[in-house]
This record gives structure tokens, C-alpha cells and sequence, in this order.
């Protein structure tokens, strides 16, 4: 926790000089290399996220594989699939699987309500979106705010994370969509059926 | 400058997308023909495409392709006159001589050189043909005065040309005109300026120039006529013969260039006489010409898309006026129930667009077959059914290979020598028939012969030669029939040894497999062998039953249904391991629950309490699927689940239904299979069996109709 604490004060410090307005720059975006992923920035590059929070934690993605946001509409369920797979949505036209990534955590399954969250993000060739509870902000970081998953606890879950970033006081967990959703994974989940797919 | 090459390169590569739809006609057309069709129509079209292409490439100066195609397209029109009779001989001659005109598309196309006497041979033939002919019919005496092809020498002809100011409106360039008349012999060309305006009165899309043409060449009028076939609504056209050979010409007509002033309009007798003759037969030989556009698929598939947001939105909209009240209601009403007709209109037609009739590969194999038959000294007759059955046009490019490849084998393993065939009181001629048609959501496309049948024992042999199979392997005869799509059993060597098939099948099967396709095969020692390929419709059109289960709906593909009804309690029964079975009408047919083995809550598990659909699943297994309610049949799009997930086990695809909601259509093949698979009842045939002759022996008691049972038994 104390090496935590440390990272935090240094990443206010460098957060600091750059006001909220910043944050929602457009060329920036558009300058960020969307597909890497955050561990992949040369220092002084600069990445965007989309952070949201599921129950009290926060989390991010980056902002270039975000297509968009939506409220939360009633899916068709898909039979035999995970918990946390909740089902396909159509987006125009498109048929879109929705995750949950609370149950993804195996933190349990989303109550879902009208003011739920859906980001329809792309993985490699492929569309999804993934459900949260709701999307608190957009966050510019340098590369060298964005520190490593500490391995301290072994957690499964680290795998599916691909950094840290701490603005002000929180801590926002970036997601590597990639591993998390990856079909291998999922068939893997789909076979441990009945077991909190990452609780410990 | 440059932009004007470019232009041409374009307007080149316009002519042979042109020659190439052109050419898939042709092919069907001969096809009619050789299949002894008399229709003048397949004539006509053979004689327009034919001639399209010759005209086409005048322009862009093919000579060899021009003059080739020109002998073709006089042998065409005397045939198409009646002076030459139609024989298989004939017609043998016309298709080799497509092949050169395809031939010859493809080296112009590639922009090399021909070599000198290539197609000469078929040139010789046409030339023999063109010889006789005059002798063979003179039926009809204008024409022939007015000289047949085969008078040879030089002949003359003045020819008046007075375009209708308007012919450059029609996008008709006279200059090509003359030009083609120029590749016909030696022509002398007169201009008449006489009808020019004054500079502040011109107006340059009309054609006030007119011609006098001498033309002296080999030909005879009607190829002249030809030439200005497709301007003859707008363009008078007099054509005199002026003497044959090399009389002294009539008072009238000085020598070419210096009887420059008379135009053709005023002198109408001649045109008139024309007109009536040839074209009553042949009202608008440019009319028929199919023209379309080339577009990327994306862009088709991005349109269905929006369309059917469009469909769904207005489903939006219609429910939120219903909940109006009032005047406003009514009018939006009927401004809606407006919209939706013309948005069906479109949807319909939207979808059409990526849809093509399996015509377009099925025209190939007429060719294949009676090139085949002809190598291999067979006879066969290939009979076609379903070409107008539409599939996704990628899809049917794909198929074009895999189906020449089981074609062929079926001519060269299947079917046997004319010979052998008669030794086995079979008729000397061997049948193929090729058919598709839809079958749940999925093209089922069946490949029938009545040769030998695939030679279980040899096959069984080899197959344990070569460790495919164990030696002590019991195997059914469709297992045995199936091993020739075992990758390493069709060596080169196994199809020499083996009497059977086996060219390359297992590559066959894995051009299907990947088109998310399936093929088998089913054989009749002596009787013939079927191949049945199933093919995806990427994107199409489905008639599907939309039925619930739970709060969950699903898509029964409409062809797979055969029936559906609520049992009585009584017909319903379940068997010792789990597994439930309902009778109808004596048979006994295994119940699938959704509700099971998809896991749904809520849903009727009681067959006799909800619904059973009797289906056929493409395999041809009969299963009841127990919902709860029959919601309504509706045209679905089906929509890829694979794209962003994976394949499940259960679902073909998925839909959008009209409120926007996705709903799954069944793939009524694997729920069988995962019934027997999930199911706690792995003896469920053994059971059904059991309880199968159980019901027949009690039939007479507890039913009141024993003889029905009889009836329907041997109807199967």
C-alpha cells in the first residue's frame, strides 16, 4: 500500500498542470495510437480513457477502441453461454454479445436498470459491449503515469488488467479487453460452468 | 489528352465486363440449344451477343475477335433465317466456336497476340457451313437475289445514311458506324453538310450531317443492314446494290465522291421495303441486353443494414402512434401504413441486390458434362432444377469449383460405359441431375446419378489399407460411403484402383467446410450415388416460424416444419432414462425440449401443457421441439452470430425481429444431437425401440383406429 501511496502523490503532481477541459481534447485523441495497448507508449506519449465504475471500483478503456455508450435495453439471452455473458444486442443492424463485466469479476450478476451502462467497444475484428454501472470520466495520461499491475497478490484478475492509473485520489484499473474477452477465455469460462468464473 | 486514355481504358473495361455477362448468356443459350430446344429466341440471343461483341470490339479494334466473330455471326443469321437447319453437328460447331470468341475475349483482354491460326480450324467449319448453305434452304428468294455470302466476289452497294437530328441524344457515335462498314471492304464515304445551320443557330448535340457510301466488299446486304441495326429507328438507311461483279455501273451514280449532294431522305421507297422484312421477327434486338453495375459488397451490406433499421424504426414509431388518440392518430396512421409500403417495397428489393439465382454456375456445367461425355466416350444427359433458387452471390462464386469437381467424378466413377450400362439393363445414356432449393435457412444443392454406386467392399478395402479404418472396424454402409471424403484416401492411386469415387473429394469437402457448408454422400449399389451439399446463406432471406419458449423466442426455419399440435397427455410418453417420446398417428417421434437444453426458466415442460413442432431436420431425422406457443411466421434476415461471438451449439443464426429485439433461429440438425448428448437418457433409441413395439402391440386396445396406423405406416 505505502508504494501505492507514493504513486498516487506523484501522479497528482503530474495530472496537476493539466486541467479537466484538457482532458476532452478530440485531436489528442485522435494522435493517440489507439491500438496499442497503454504499456505499449513510447514516454511522453499521451492515451485517453474511458473510465466507469462497477459498484465502487473504477475502471478504464482506451478511448480509441470505444465505438460508443448507451443506455442499458434488454438483451436476447444466448443459451448455454457464462453468467457473464449477457446476452446479444442489436446495434443497428449488428449483432453485438453484451458482457457483464461485474460477473466477469465474479463479483455477481448486474441488476441491470435503464440508467446502466452499455460501451460497445471493438476487441481485434470483433464488437462487443460490456455492461457497468455507469461512465464517470475521460482520462488523459501520459505514459508514464500508467504504472504496472503490482503482483503482489497473484490474482487471476491482474491478467485481465493492463495498468494503473491514480487521478485524484482514486485509482482507475485498465482493462486489457483483449484477454478478458478473448474466445479462448470465454470457452474456457463457458466450461467451468457454475464457478464464479475469477473469484478467489 | 491523358484524361481521354484513361476514358478509353475505362470504356474498354466496361466492354469486356460487357462480353463477359454477354458470355454467361451465350452459354445458357447454347445449353437450350443442345438440349434440343427449337426456340428462335435462344437464336436470337446467341446472334445479339455475338454481334454486341463484334461491335464492341470494332471499336477498340480486336480485329482478329471482329473477324471471327463476324463469320460466326453470319452463319448465325442464316441459321436464325431458316437457310441453315439446326443438328447437333451444328450446334457442336457454335459452341467450339464460342469458346473461340471467349477465347479470343481473354487475349484481347490480356492484350496479347493470338497466334496466326488459332480458332482456324472452327473457322473452317463455319466457312463449310456458310458454303452450303444457300443450297440447303433458298427459301427466301429477296433475300437470296440479293445475294447470299456464298455468291462470291466483289460486290458494290451505294448506301444513304440520314441520321434523325437526334441519334447523338441516343448515345449512337456514326463514326464507329462507318468504321465498322469500313472493315467490310473498301469504302468511299461522302459527306452531305447541306442541312448545317449557320454557326449562331447550331446546336451540337444534333446530327444534321448525312452520308453516301460506297462500299465495295464480299458481303451480302444483310450484313450491311447489320451494321445499323441498333440505329434503325433513328436513322434512314437505303442500301442498293449497284451491280455485281464489275459491270459498268447505272447512269445514276457516278463515280463515288463526285455524286456528292442527293442525301438518302429523299428517297424513302427502299427504306420501307426493309423495314417491314426482317425486324417483325426481331422487334428490339438491343432491348434484351442486361446492363448492369459493379458495386462492392460492403456497400450492399451497409444498405441492408440501414434498411432494416429503418423497417424496425418505423415498427418504433407505429407503436408510439397507436398510443395517440384522436384525429392526428387516423392521419398518422395512414401516412405511416403509407411508409411502411414503400419501406417493404425497398427492403425487398435491397436484399434482392446481394441475391443471385445459382443459374449463374449451374449454366457451366452443360459444357463441363458434354465435354466430359465426349472425352471419356459416355453418354449422359444432365437434367437442371432449381437454378432460380437464389444464394449470396459470394457463396456462389465459391461454389462454382467444388461442384465442376463432383460433377466430373460423377462422369468419370459414377456413371458407367454406354456398354455396361446397357449389360445392366440400364439405358445407354446415364442421367445427372442438378438441383438446389432452400431448406431451413440453408441451400441444400443434390448432385444424382444412376451409375454403379460407390463399391462398398473396394472402398472398406482400401481404407484399411491405407489405416484409415481399423482392420476389425464394423462400419455402416453410409459410413463406408462417407470414407471417400476421408483426407488421404483419394490418392490419385485409390481412384485407379478403386472402381468407386475419390478424385480429390476430401478437397471438395473442405471447400465446403469452409463456406460453413456440409456434404455427404448416399449410395445405391447399381442404382447411383447422391451428393447432397448443404451450403449457408450468408446473408438471406428466411421464412421462419417465431415461436417462445419462456420469455425467450426463437426461429424454427418454416421449411423444416412438418406440424404442429399439442399432444394429449396420453401420447406423451417418458421413457425409464429421461427421455420423452410423443406418438402421432402410431409413430413414436422423440420430444427436444428448448426448455432443457437451453436452460430456459419458465418455460412449459409438459409437452401436453405447450406445443410440439415436428420438424425435419436437414439430415432428415424427425424430432418433435416442445415450445410453449406458436408466435406467427415471418420473412427474417438472417444476421451472423459468429461475427462477434462464437458458434453455439443449438443456433444457426440470428434475426431482428420487428420491434428490434435479436432472436436466434434453430439449427434444428444440432439440437438432435445435443438432446442425445446432454440428455440423461443415452439409451433413448434403445428405449424408444422398447416402448415402440410396446405401443404397436397395444395398439389395437388403446387406440380406436387401428387401420389409420396401417395406412400412415405404409405411406412412409
Amino acid at each position: 500500500m505505502e508504494a501505492l501511496q507514493t504513486v498516487t502523490t506523484e501522479q497528482q503532481a503530474a495530472v496537476a498542470p493539466a486541467p479537466e477541459g484538457e482532458v476532452e481534447l478530440p485531436a489528442e485523441a485522435a494522435q493517440a495510437p489507439g491500438a496499442q495497448t497503454p504499456g505499449d507508449l513510447a514516454p511522453g506519449d499521451l492515451a485517453q480513457f474511458i473510465s466507469f465504475r462497477i459498484g465502487e471500483e473504477e475502471y478504464g478503456v482506451d478511448i480509441m477502441a470505444v465505438r460508443e455508450i448507451k443506455g442499458w435495453t434488454s438483451v436476447t439471452k444466448l443459451p448455454n453461454t457464462p453468467d457473464f455473458v449477457r446476452g446479444v444486442l442489436n446495434l443497428r443492424g449488428v449483432i453485438v454479445p453484451i458482457f457483464d463485466l461485474r460477473c466477469r469479476f465474479g463479483m455477481g450478476e448486474t441488476e441491470a436498470t435503464k440508467l446502466h451502462v452499455v460501451i460497445i467497444v471493438a476487441v481485434r475484428d470483433r464488437t462487443i459491449g460490456i455492461l457497468v454501472d455507469a461512465v464517470s470520466d475521460i482520462l488523459t495520461a501520459g505514459s508514464e503515469q500508467i504504472r504496472p499491475v503490482p503482483e503482489m497478490d497473484r490474482d487471476r484478475q491482474e491478467r485481465f488488467l493492463s495498468g494503473l492509473i491514480t487521478v485524484e485520489e482514486r485509482m482507475v484499473a485498465l482493462i486489457a479487453l483483449e484477454e478478458l474477452f478473448d474466445s479462448g477465455t470465454i470457452a474456457a469460462a463457458s466450461g467451468q460452468a457454475g464457478e464464479p468464473a475469477l473469484a478467489d | 489528352m491523358a484524361s481521354d486514355s484513361l476514358q478509353f481504358e475505362q470504356f474498354k473495361a466496361t466492354f469486356f465486363e460487357e462480353c463477359a455477362e454477354l458470355q454467361s448468356d451465350l452459354e445458357q443459350r447454347l445449353a437450350n440449344l443442345s438440349a434440343g430446344s427449337h426456340d428462335l429466341e435462344d437464336l436470337h440471343a446467341i446472334f445479339r451477343a455475338i454481334h454486341s461483341i463484334k461491335a464492341g470490339a470494332g471499336t477498340f479494334r480486336f480485329t482478329r475477335l471482329v473477324d471471327f466473330s463476324h463469320k460466326f455471326e453470319t452463319l448465325l443469321d442464316l441459321l436464325r433465317e431458316g437457310r441453315v437447319e439446326p443438328s447437333g453437328e451444328l450446334v457442336d460447331v457454335l459452341v467450339r466456336a464460342s469458346d473461340v470468341v471467349a477465347d479470343l475475349v481473354e487475349i484481347a483482354q490480356s492484350g496479347e497476340e493470338a497466334a496466326a491460326d488459332y480458332g482456324a480450324d472452327v473457322l473452317g467449319e463455319i466457312e463449310q457451313l456458310l458454303g452450303g448453305a444457300p443450297t440447303t434452304a433458298p427459301t427466301e428468294p429477296g433475300a437470296a437475289s440479293d445475294g447470299g455470302p456464298a455468291e462470291a466476289g466483289l460486290r458494290r452497294y451505294r448506301i444513304d445514311v440520314a441520321p434523325k437530328p437526334s441519334l447523338l441524344r441516343s448515345a449512337n457515335e456514326p463514326l464507329l458506324l462507318l468504321r465498322e462498314l469500313k472493315g467490310l471492304g473498301q469504302l468511299a464515304v461522302t459527306v452531305d453538310t447541306t442541312r448545317l445551320p449557320a454557326l449562331h443557330d447550331f446546336e451540337p448535340d444534333e446530327l444534321l450531317l448525312s452520308w453516301r457510301l460506297e462500299l465495295e466488299a464480299e458481303c451480302g446486304e444483310a450484313e450491311i443492314r447489320e451494321v445499323f441495326e441498333f440505329v434503325e429507328d433513328e436513322c434512314e438507311v437505303s442500301i442498293e446494290a449497284l451491280d455485281a461483279h464489275d459491270a459498268p455501273e447505272p447512269a445514276p451514280s457516278e463515280p463515288a465522291q463526285a455524286a456528292a449532294a442527293t442525301p438518302g431522305p429523299s428517297d424513302p421507297g427502299p427504306v420501307e421495303r426493309r423495314k417491314g422484312g426482317r425486324r417483325a421477327e426481331d422487334p428490339k434486338p438491343g432491348a434484351q441486353r442486361t446492363s448492369s453495375i459493379r458495386v462492392d459488397l460492403d456497400k450492399v451490406d451497409k444498405l441492408v443494414n440501414t434498411v432494416g433499421e429503418l423497417v424496425i424504426t418505423q415498427a418504433m414509431l407505429a407503436q408510439q402512434i397507436d398510443a395517440l388518440t384522436g384525429d392526428r392518430r387516423a392521419r398518422l396512421m395512414s401516412g405511416l401504413e403509407e411508409l411502411s409500403t414503400h419501406t417493404r417495397e425497398l427492403q425487398e428489393n435491397v436484399m434482392a441486390i446481394r441475391m443471385q439465382p445459382v443459374k449463374s454456375v449451374f449454366s457451366r456445367m452443360p459444357r463441363l458434362v458434354r465435354d466430359l461425355a465426349a472425352k471419356l466416350e459416355k453418354k449422359v444427359r444432365l437434367e437442371t432444377h432449381g437454378e432460380e433458387t437464389e444464394l449470396d452471390k459470394t457463396v456462389i462464386e465459391e461454389l462454382a469449383d467444388p461442384l465442376t469437381h463432383m460433377i466430373r467424378n460423377s462422369i468419370d466413377h459414377g456413371l458407367e460405359s454406354p456398354e455396361d450400362r446397357v449389360a445392366a439393363g440400364k439405358p445407354a445414356e446415364g442421367s445427372i441431375q442438378l438441383s438446389a432449393e432452400h431448406r431451413g435457412g440453408r441451400i441444400v444443392i443434390l448432385i444424382q446419378d444412376d451409375g454403379r454406386g460407390i463399391d462398398r467392399q473396394r472402398v472398406l478395402a482400401k481404407a484399411v489399407d491405407q489405416e484409415l479404418v481399423a482392420a476389425d472396424a464394423k462400419l455402416g454402409d453410409e459410413e463406408i460411403d462417407n470414407l471417400i471424403f476421408a483426407p488421404g484416401f483419394s490418392t490419385a492411386s485409390a481412384v485407379t484402383d478403386v472402381s468407386g469415387r475419390g478424385v480429390g473429394m476430401d478437397v471438395v469437402r473442405r471447400n465446403i467446410m469452409n463456406l460453413g457448408g456440409k456434404v455427404s454422400v448416399q449410395s445405391e449399389p447399381g442404382q447411383g450415388t447422391t451428393f447432397v451439399l448443404t451450403l449457408p446463406l450468408t446473408l438471406a432471406v428466411l421464412d421462419g416460424m417465431v415461436v417462445t419458449v419462456g420469455e425467450q423466442k426463437y426461429v424454427v426455419p418454416l421449411n423444416n416444419i412438418l406440424e404442429s399440435f399439442r399432444p394429449r397427455p396420453q401420447d406423451v410418453k417418458t421413457l425409464v432414462n429421461g427421455g420423452q417420446v410423443v406418438r402421432t398417428r402410431g409413430e413414436f417421434t422423440r420430444l427436444v425440449s428448448l426448455a432443457r437444453i437451453f436452460d430456459v426458466p419458465n418455460a412449459t415442460h409438459d409437452p401436453s401443457q405447450g406445443l410440439v413442432v415436428m420438424v425435419e431436420a436437414d439430415g432428415g431425422s424427425v424430432i418433435g421441439v416442445v415450445v410453449d406457443e406458436l408466435l406467427g411466421q415471418q420473412q427474417v434476415v438472417i444476421k451472423s452470430l459468429e461475427a462477434n461471438y462464437d458458434p453455439i451449439e443449438g443456433i444457426s443464426a440470428a434475426t431482428i425481429l420487428g420491434n428490434g429485439q435479436v432472436c436466434l433461429i434453430l439449427d434444428l440438425d444440432s439440437l438432435e444431437a445435443m438432446d442425445r448428448l446432454s440428455g440423461p437418457h443415452d439409451a433413448a433409441a434403445a428405449g424408444l425401440a422398447e416402448i415402440e413395439t410396446e405401443g404397436r402391440a397395444a395398439g389395437p386396445a388403446d387406440d380406436p383406429a387401428p387401420g389409420e396406423h396401417k395406412d400412415s405406416e405404409s405411406g412412409r
